[in-house]
Parts: structure tokens; sequence; C-alpha cells
């Protein structure tokens, strides 16, 4: 096995552990900030998409395009909190979960009578290609992109959460509510804001992921699994957490589908043993999660002191 | 109710009487699917058999024909429910349309209890290849392993040393590699089989990168294709290794979606847009005219399973309500389809000619598959030993 398998093995990883992380970050902030459970989040990250396919056909340009649907997407995030999810905060969870997930449905509907079950969405002409990173390692051009992108995101949050005072809120929002409240602190506005940028979030990951996937109606949901096992490990509310859960989350799923093939493939026949990575590694997630409950009921890094 | 509308319409064929003179019209039930993601092949066999109808002054066999046209939107219940209605309340004479052979499969046994003759356009399942052979099953596509088959051919008299190999990992999957490797003879890289479903493959990429063979062969269809073959080519690795694919998997309705990307790939198939013979001609600039757009090969199956019909009610001389008679003409068919001589094997399903495609560019700069050479001359499967059938 080549260093530049193992190299190039290690980027997908990083690259599908950032675009988790980008969904993985809104949730954690709602689930933390407001005890929601927001079943719809995927549905956010698809409307992203489908607003970014649009929007890439009418400019023209894929760059202005997926700008354009941050903040449009966001807007509609906005919305939905102030016109639905705002009612269901003082609800309990099971309630949370079943109107969000009505909501799932009715998104998914009414994205399939304003665009049809799919959309075009075609990565920039000049991205289509690989580049060689040093000699002997090549590797798509657009993956990087997504990478670099998903890299910059994580650094923008960890300023806007350690270093403003909108983050210094979310911090004492996440870690205790009510004195948060107490203290004067304008939650209805914050819980707005918050739950915009969890849809622009939504909305990067979406329209970054759309060329490379597929634009369709149900894309958010079995990506939404992912994200909250990723909260579950990183810990509620924590943004640290998110970022090195979704990275352990990525990289485990690479490596499994990667190298427990060939692990087993010494001794398996080839449809056992490619059949068993990737089922081996899903469970390795759940694996992790569950001995992670365990030991750390509170997650990784957990939000509340 | 619907007993009593079966009952009803009993009475109505009972009344009519068994009297037995030559039909004044053909009556053809056709179900495909024709909305949803998958519907760009069932509306390009639909189209292209109502072409062959309306060429012919809207007649099959010097009959009248009147065909009838349903939805199976993707679900066999949907499809075999409309199969029950074409069978058994509107008597048709022939039934077919059918793209996927799960939907297929769960329909036509409504057919063969009621000796309706089904003309397959495209699935065509082993199984009923072999064993199960049915009198009233017959096809004018191909057999299921044979792209897979030609596709093996083609890589032996290539010389690849190596081969690697993706399918999902389900029955179909494994079928069609088993086809490829059939007449495959050197050595297999890896065989790996992934996720059904599966839209993300840079982990499989890097894997066949890192195993340098001198081909890649997929069997992925619909949507795994498209991704497949987007990041194939993203990830660079068309320049060292030759993708290989199934007709289908680069054909007219994959390079809409896909375009550039698809330069340069090699498919098998029985037919292509530059077919040289008369009748394919005819049929590839009549659809060009009527639809604005180039046939697929799915296009193809569905002209040439009017032309069968029409050879065989003519055949028949126009004795559609004598199943016999138009089971035996159907058989003896001759007539020329849009890929030359048209013949079948004694399991009904076709012999014929495999060719070697690229895609490449027409004289007009548009992306289409163009025809190298042929791989298998008068082919047929593997499977016709094992039908009790003469």
């Amino acid at each position: 096995m080549s260093w530049v398998l193992i190299a190039e093995q290690s980027l997908n990883g990083l690259q599908f552990g950032l675009m988790l992380f980008l969904l993985a970050a809104g949730l954690t902030l709602v689930f933390g900030i407001m005890d929601m459970i927001n079943l719809a989040h995927g549905s956010l990250y698809m409307l992203g998409a489908f607003i970014a396919a649009s929007l890439v056909q009418v400019t023209g340009s894929f760059a202005a395009g997926v700008l354009l649907a941050v903040p449009a997407t966001a807007l509609l995030g906005m919305i939905l909190e102030v016109s639905i999810l705002r009612t269901l905060y003082a609800r309990d969870h099971l309630s949370q979960v079943l109107a969000t997930f009505a909501l799932i449905l009715i998104l998914n509907e009414a994205v399939r009578l304003v665009w049809g079950s799919d959309a075009a969405l075609a990565m920039p002409q000049a991205l289509s290609g690989p580049v060689e990173l040093v000699p002997g390692l090549m590797y798509p051009a657009y993956r990087l992109l997504i990478i670099a992108v998903g890299l910059a995101v994580a650094v923008f949050l960890f300023l806007l959460i350690n270093k403003t005072r909108i983050g210094m809120l979310v911090r004492a929002g996440a870690s205790n509510r009510e004195m948060a409240l107490a203290m004067g602190v304008n939650i209805q506005a914050l819980f707005t804001l918050v739950f915009g940028v969890g849809a622009a979030l939504c909305a990067v990951a979406g329209a970054l992921l759309g060329p490379l996937l597929a634009v369709q109606v149900g894309m958010g949901e079995n990506i939404l699994i992912l994200a909250f096992v990723v909260i579950v490990i990183g810990g509620i509310g924590s943004m640290r957490g998110a970022l090195l859960g979704a990275l352990l989350v990525g990289i485990v799923d690479t490596i499994g589908r990667a190298f427990l093939p060939i692990a087993f493939g010494a001794f398996l026949p080839p449809q056992f043993a490619s059949a068993a990575g990737p089922a081996i590694a899903s469970v390795a997630i759940y694996l992790l999660m569950a001995l992670i409950l365990f030991f750390r009921p509170q997650g990784l890094f957990p939000a509340r002191g | 109710m619907r007993t009593l509308l079966v009952a009803a319409a009993l009475s109505l064929g009972a009344a009519a009487g068994p009297g037995v003179q030559a039909a004044d019209k053909v009556k053809i039930g056709f179900v495909s699917t024709l909305s949803g993601p998958s519907a760009a092949l069932g509306i390009d066999i639909r189209d292209a058999f109502q072409l062959a109808v309306k060429m012919n002054g809207g007649k099959l066999g010097g009959l009248p024909a009147e065909v009838l046209v349903g939805d199976d939107q993707f679900k066999p219940e949907v499809g075999r429910q409309l199969a029950e209605k074409y069978v058994k309340l509107d008597k048709v004479d022939f039934l077919t349309g059918f793209v996927f052979s799960n939907i297929m499969l769960a329909s036509v046994p409504v057919a063969f209890e009621n000796k309706t003759i089904y003309v397959s356009p495209n699935a065509a399942p082993s199984p009923l290849a072999g064993k199960q052979c049915n009198p009233y099953f017959f096809v004018a596509s191909w057999p299921n392993d044979a792209y897979h088959e030609a596709a093996g051919q083609h890589a032996t008299n290539k010389g690849y040393k190596s081969v690697y190999l993706i399918a999902p990992n389900y029955q179909a999957g494994k079928d069609s590699l088993a086809g490829f490797k059939r007449f495959y003879k050197g050595s297999i890289a890896n065989e790996v089989y992934t996720q059904l479903g599966q839209l993300d493959y840079s982990a499989e990429l890097a894997q066949a990168r890192a195993a340098k063979p001198d081909a890649l062969y997929i069997f992925l269809p619909g949507g795994m294709g498209i991704n497949f073959i987007k990041q194939f080519v993203a990830a660079g690795l068309s320049k060292d290794i030759q993708l290989i694919t199934p007709g289908f998997s680069s054909d007219q309705d994959i390079i809409r979606p896909v375009g550039d990307a698809l330069l340069g790939t090699i498919d098998t198939a029985h037919w292509a847009l530059d077919l040289d013979n008369a009748t394919n001609r005819k049929f590839v600039a009549a659809f060009e005219k009527e639809y604005q757009r180039l046939p697929s090969l799915f296009a193809a199956q569905g002209y040439d399973t009017a032309l069968l019909i029409d050879a065989a009610v003519r055949g028949a001389k126009g004795k559609v309500e004598n199943v016999e008679t138009v089971r035996k003409a159907l058989r003896d068919a001759k007539f020329e389809s849009s890929h030359g001589p048209f013949k079948l094997n004694r399991n009904q399903y076709p012999i014929q000619n495999y060719y070697l495609r690229v895609v490449a560019r027409d004289s007009q700069g548009r992306l289409v598959n163009k025809t190298l050479g042929t791989i298998f001359k008068d082919h047929g499967d593997a499977y016709v030993q094992d039908c009790p059938m003469k």
C-alpha cells in the first residue's frame, strides 16, 4: 500500500468530514442553544442545493450562484424559524420530532413541485480536472475547493463564536439558557440569527456537494443521520466538538470503505470483502458513538460545563 | 368491483363469440415508466414505437393499430394493474413497453396466464432465457448479459492484462460481472461491489488509481453511472485507464447530463446511430425530425419492437385473435431491424451482432457513439440450452 493511496484517502476523509461539519455545526447550535431537535435541517441542505442550481443557471457563474444561494437559504431558514419552529421550543422533544418530520415531507413535495425531482448543477469547467499536489499525487481540483471552503468556514466560525459579542451570547445560551435570559439577552432574536447561520451553512454544503453527488429530492435525509451522530460524538452545542466529531466520522467512514475490503480481501471472496467494508465502516461509526455515550455521556467536548 | 368488471368483460367477450375471422384492427397495450427520474428510457421507447406506427400509416402488419399507453410510475404494483387492465379488459393482442425487469417480472405473468403475447422492448432477464423460457415471451432487444459479454470479449481482443471491475452489490451487479468474466481471459485487478445507490466514489477511485489496471469496466446503471463517470474524469483517471461501459451507460440519454466527460469512453451495444443499413438511416432521420433529439439505443429497441409486431401480424395474415398463428409468425418473423436482419433463437431471444463503439463528436460537433467494429457475429446467449422449448 503506497503513501499516495493513503494520502489520497486521507484527503477524501477530510473532504467528507468537513462537509459533515458544515451540517453538524448548524444542528449542534440549534440543538444546544434552543434545546430543539430539528429533523428538517437536512431539508435546508436540499433547499440550498436546489436554490444554488437555479441561481447558477440564472447568473451563469458558479461562484455567484453559490454565494447568492447562501443568504437566500439563510433567509428561508429564518422565515421558517419565525413562522413555524418558534412555536415548538416550549414543546417536548417528541412533538418537535413529529413536527419537523412533517416539515421534511412537506418541503420534499414543495421542492418537487417547484423544481421537479432533480436539478442540474455542474462544477465549474476550470475545476473539473485533477491537480498534481506533489509529484505522483493527483487529486480532483473540485474536491480541493471543498476542503479549502470547509476549512475557511471552520476558521470563520471559530472566530465568530470565540472572539465576537454574538459568539459570546451564543456560548452563554448554549451553556445555560435560563441564566443568559436572566442577564437580559434577547434570546428570541439570537435564536433567529443562529437558525439563519445554520441554514447558511447547510446551503454551503448543499451547493458544494451538489455537483459531486446529485441535486435531488430527499438528498438531505441520509446525511442528516450522520450529522446527528457527529454532534452526539462531539458534544451537543459545542462547535469544537462538531468539527472533531465530523472529521472523526469522515475519516472512519472512508477508511472503512477503502481499507477494510483490502484487509478482508486477503481471506474472503471479493463480494463478501467489499460488502463487509462499508457495512463494518458504518457500524464502526455507531460503535464509536455508543462507546463515547457510555464513557462520556456529554460527548467529547460538552458545551455545558 | 374489479371482479364485477372482469365478469362483465368476460361475458361481453363470450357474447362476441369465438367466430374466427381476420380482425379489423390490432390492439397493443404499452406499459412503461413514463414519469419520475428514470422516465427518459421509457419515453424514448414509447416515442420510437409510435413513430414506427406513424411511419407505417397508422398500421401494423396491414391492420390499423390501436396503441394504449400507460405509465407504471416505476412501481411494480402499478405496472401489474395496468397489464391486468389491458390484458383482461381491453383484450389487447400484444403487451409491450416495460423498461425495468423488476416491474416487468411482476406484470408479465398476467399476460402469460391469459395467453397474451409479451414483446419486450428492453428487459430480457437470464431466467426467462433458460429454464423458465415462456412461449408467450419474445425479446426485441438483447439478452441481459450480452453487452457485458461483448465488453469482456473486447478486453480479451485488446489484450488487456488487467481489468478493474465495479458493480453494485446486488444480483444484477454480480450477473453482469459474471457475463464480463465469461469472455475475458486476462486477469482481474480487483472486483469491487459498492452499495446500491452510492453517489460518491472517491474511495473506490483512489483504489482503482493505485491498482493501475489497463481498463476499468463498470456496471452502474442510472444516476450511479452518471456520478461515477463525472468523478472518474475529475480525478484524472481517464488519462491512464480506459473506461469501458455497457452501451446503456454512455448512450444518448447519459450523454445529455454528463457531456464532454464521456469523450473517448468505449462501450458495447447491438445498435449504433451510424450503423449503415436502410432501416436505421430511415429511423434515425425520422426520429430526429419528429422529436428534435437523437435517438438512444432504447429508442431503437422500441422501433424494432413495432417492426417485429408488424412482421408477425403480416405473417399471421391479420389473424391476430389466433395466438398460436401469431406465435409461429413471430418465431419466423423476417424483417430488417434497426441493426440489420432480425432473427430469434429457440428461446425467443435475439441472435444478433454486437458492436464496439466510442463516444466522439460527429460532423456537427455533437457527442454521439461511433461504431468502431464488430465484436460478436450472430451471438445468442449462454442460457438457451436450459430452455425446454423447441
